[in-house]
């Protein structure tokens, strides 16, 4: 703690509120991990170390859910959706801070609308259209919509991000189309590194968890994102406790890693996420 | 790392001093240029998106045959169909834990420790409360849905303590099923709002607290009159996020209870979803759809009025 936070009551309070935070946001985990270690067959109790722990129930549970296979599938789509909406995006937010007057402003407004859309508000016209263009069940019914639906928050990010450049950078060099695109990529996207850092986690995160695309646009499991996949295999093996358990854990297992190691860089992304959204 | 949050882009003053180039017609080709793909990709898959969910909401269609224009039988039929009205007034109960739980527990916590979480303490709060913003949201379903099932820990708990007669099959209740759904996303968004009402509260200059005290001002006074109108803009940020969560729904609901009994958990984007690919009437979904869309924003516009910094 810091130097000026001595122990008052003030502060036993609050660390025991928030350790019983804490308690509360694990305890599902938790739950879930005893649950996961129960024989097969049986219906565990919520919580209670298991006599016999059957760690092979996560073996099954991999295999079950062909694990390998929802990885490779997540990491493919997410492969198609973020660098190019990270691209795209920083692009139209230095566009929009840099290069435009006030007369464009409602450019930048018609993006900020998007931001509060639902999607389920663009739900069913989108699977008309993902039929219409023949991807009706591929990956791509979920990387294109996606792509465009990130804009708005990218865009927004990106644009506040550059207007926060002071303008002396972009008024050193009086610019053609080619030197404009040059100082683009050598002197505005290293400077805007950490923006676009931020950015990346989220989308990744955003796109790693998304449920209502594949749901309704992609039926096959195995080309879905990890959360679509999740949601099939809880039809299935709903029933069978230990194992919906263990391949829950197994599937969200990936990200939970990841934030793990980027804590603080996720950890920030996600308050300035919510802050700017 | 939260100080840009502070300036409000808008307000700076760049109109004032355009270089030179700005207006020029090279500069906005090039502006054009820029903007382009991403504006492309927006409009193919929002905005002609929300065009055809306008356009279809005045049709009478199955999604196959012919369609025959409807007027605004639809969105009469989303005013007043009891059913609709009350899976409309199921998402506004959910903003009610939602929003409440997370916003108030959070609000109690910074209040209480008003310092940074710094330290090994602070990482490990951290790590902690932000786990289920990091998961998704059908997870924490499935999760949940093993805490409330009839052997789960809720009722393994309340049989610990005496309360037997409690335990039930949670989202299988006709009562309760609601309460327990508005748990889960309350727990979702729990770590978030705590994390953002604490970092906020630490910008508050700690003088003002000293010289309250000083003048003998109560706890709650303190609360009242410093804390609450210092947190403005962070409270503002948990209630926006929070209350689109709760309006736009899908995920959990979908994981947990499919909606019922009944229809006492449904929520409108689970509704839609039934609407339009289950029982085909995409005109009443797409209806359904605009005025979800409409909620949303009239529930937001006011609290980002009253929230933002009015410097």
């Amino acid at each position: 703690m810091t130097a000026t936070a001595t122990t008052t009551p003030n502060t036993l309070i609050a660390r025991s509120l928030i350790i019983l935070l804490m308690i509360v946001t694990l305890l599902p985990f938790l739950s879930m991990l005893s649950a996961a270690l129960a024989p097969q067959g049986t219906y565990p109790n919520g919580l209670q170390w298991p006599a016999d722990p059957q760690w092979g129930n996560f073996v099954r549970a991999f295999e079950v859910a062909k694990m390998d296979q929802l990885l490779l599938s997540s990491t493919l789509i997410v492969l198609g959706v973020v660098p190019i909406s990270v691209l795209i995006a920083t692009m139209a937010g230095y566009g929009l801070a840099k290069l435009t007057t006030n007369k464009y402003k409602w450019l930048y407004l018609v993006f900020v609308f998007g931001l509060t859309l639902p999607f389920e508000a663009v739900i069913t016209p989108l699977y008309y259209e993902v039929r219409a263009l023949g991807l009706l069940n591929t990956r791509f019914a979920i990387i294109l919509p996606l792509i465009g639906l990130y804009m708005p928050f990218s865009v927004y990010w990106m644009r506040a991000h550059f207007l926060n450049v002071p303008h002396d950078l972009t008024e050193a060099a009086q610019l053609d189309g080619a030197t404009r695109w040059k100082e683009f990529w050598l002197v505005q996207v290293p400077l805007a590194r950490p923006a676009i850092m931020s950015l990346t986690i989220l989308l990744f995160l955003w796109t790693w968890n998304q449920f209502l695309l594949p749901v309704v646009l992609v039926q096959d499991p195995m080309q879905r994102t990890m959360a679509g996949a999740l949601g099939a295999f809880q039809g299935q093996w709903g029933t069978d406790i230990p194992l919906l358990c263990a391949g829950s854990l197994l599937i969200l297992a990936p990200t939970v890693a990841l934030f793990l190691l980027f804590q603080r860089q996720f950890v920030a992304a996600l308050m300035q996420g919510a802050v700017k959204g | 790392m939260t100080d840009k949050t502070t300036s409000i882009p808008d307000a700076l003053p760049t109109s004032k001093r355009l270089p030179p180039s700005r207006g020029s017609r090279k500069t906005r080709t090039a502006a054009w240029l820029f903007v382009a793909p991403a504006f492309i990709a927006y409009a193919a898959f929002v905005l002609a998106p929300l065009v055809m969910s306008f356009y279809y909401s005045f049709l009478r269609w199955d999604g196959i045959g012919e369609a025959s224009f409807h007027g605004l039988t639809n969105y009469i039929t989303v005013l007043t169909d009891r059913d609709l009205l009350q899976i409309i007034g199921n998402a506004f109960q959910l903003v009610l834990y939602f929003t409440l739980i997370p916003v108030v527990l959070g609000l109690a916590v910074a209040s209480a420790i008003r310092s940074h979480m710094a330290g090994r303490f602070g990482t490990i709060t951290r790590t902690v409360l932000f786990l289920p913003q990091v998961i998704p949201l059908v997870a924490a379903g499935i999760a949940w849905s093993w805490m409330f099932a009839s052997t789960g820990l809720v009722n393994q708990t309340l049989k610990a303590i005496g309360l037997s007669s409690w335990a039930r099959g949670w989202l299988g209740d006709f009562v309760w099923a609601l309460p327990a759904v508005g748990i889960i996303g309350a727990w979702v968004l729990l770590g978030l709002c705590t994390m953002l009402l604490v970092t906020g509260i630490t910008k508050i200059d700690p003088s003002l607290y000293e010289a309250a005290r000083l003048d003998g001002a109560r706890p709650w006074h303190e609360f009242r009159y410093i804390t609450l109108p210092g947190l403005r803009q962070e409270i503002g940020v948990c209630i926006t996020v929070t209350v689109i969560a709760a309006l736009a729904s899908f995920d959990i609901v979908y994981i947990s209870t499919q909606g019922g009994p009944g229809i006492t958990t449904t929520v409108p984007g689970l509704e839609i979803y039934r609407l339009a690919f289950a029982h085909r009437q995409v005109g009443l979904a797409s209806a359904l759809a605009i005025v979800l869309m409409v909620l949303v924003l009239i529930s937001i516009a006011p609290v980002q009025w009253f929230t933002r910094d009015k410097k």
